[in-house]
């Protein structure tokens, strides 16, 4: 019995206090990155809000909308749509993921990078 | 009949149930949007009941062939990669773990959830070259460690009420 609840103790707390570090540290972004397979692509500030239509090599369609600070996904022809109802992200490091089509948007807090900026 | 016919037909009939899980995890509305994707886990269910009752060679045969064929029949084969790292890592860690023998099943199969969730993890930071990515597993160790107690709790009332069943 001690093995387990030291085993599931210190697996929660450590995830808890990495939760408590993140919300608490965590910065409102800049800027998202639009990073396709690996490579970064574009990078978008958040303040402005605009709505892009992201192409994939293999054929797929995004959608990323920013507006009133945050970024989402408004419709993707992936097969499963899971990127499309991920909650809006808006804090540095937080990321929505299209898996089928190896895209990821991430925001940042610094503007710099290799992805070119594109301002509207 | 032979003893090895029959094990082949539970084994057969122990992935399509598994694969019933998986099915009805898929076709439910997302539990929570900051994690889309996000899964109970269901089929470990029968997974860890595998392993604990036969051995780590039948739960490893199941769970591959449950993942290749819901990857066939109900999705996408472009999953494959991640849901094998996941399975491969939380299969292996509760193998160890079991071996070890200072943990209950509830607890291995804690382990095993947040494996699970790791090896998915990992799979993705290496195919989409995104570190970022790693930021989920605050979260989906709270939710694996959950899931494990869930899925331990079941597997453990699968060994105690099949006692009977030669398999």
């Amino acid at each position: 019995m001690l093995p387990d609840l030291l085993l599931v103790g210190a697996v929660v707390l450590l995830a808890l206090l990495a939760l408590l570090v993140y919300k608490y540290t965590g910065k409102t972004g800049e800027a998202v990155v639009v990073v396709i397979d690996g490579k970064e692509t574009a990078t978008y500030a958040l303040d402005k809000d605009i709505e892009v239509v992201i192409e994939t090599p293999d054929g797929g369609k995004n959608v990323l909308c920013i507006k009133g600070g945050v970024a989402y996904m408004t419709e993707a022809n992936c097969p499963d749509g899971i990127c499309a109802k991920h909650a809006p992200i808006s804090k540095t490091n937080e990321t929505i993921v299209c898996l089928p089509h190896k895209l990821v948007v991430k925001v940042v807090s610094q503007h710099t990078g290799d992805a070119p900026d594109i301002t509207v | 009949m032979k003893k090895s016919t029959k094990r082949l037909a539970f084994l057969g009939l122990a992935t399509a149930v598994a694969m019933i899980f998986s099915y009805i995890e898929v076709i439910l509305p997302p539990i929570w949007s900051a994690v889309p994707g996000i899964k109970v886990g269901l089929a470990n269910i029968i997974i860890i009941f595998l392993l604990y009752r036969l051995s780590l060679k039948e739960a490893a045969l199941v769970s591959f062939v449950r993942i290749l064929l819901t990857a066939l029949l109900f999705g996408n084969v472009m999953t494959l990669a991640y849901s094998v790292a996941g399975a491969f890592l939380s299969l292996a860690l509760m193998a160890a773990l079991k071996k070890w023998g200072i943990f209950s099943m509830t607890a291995v199969s804690v382990a095993g959830g947040v494996a699970h969730n790791l090896g998915q993890i990992l799979m993705a930071i290496l195919l989409l070259g995104t570190r970022e990515i790693a930021y989920y597993m605050i979260i989906l160790t709270l939710t694996g460690t959950v899931a494990g107690v869930f899925i331990g709790l079941g597997g453990a009332l699968l060994l105690k009420h099949t006692k009977k069943l030669q398999i």
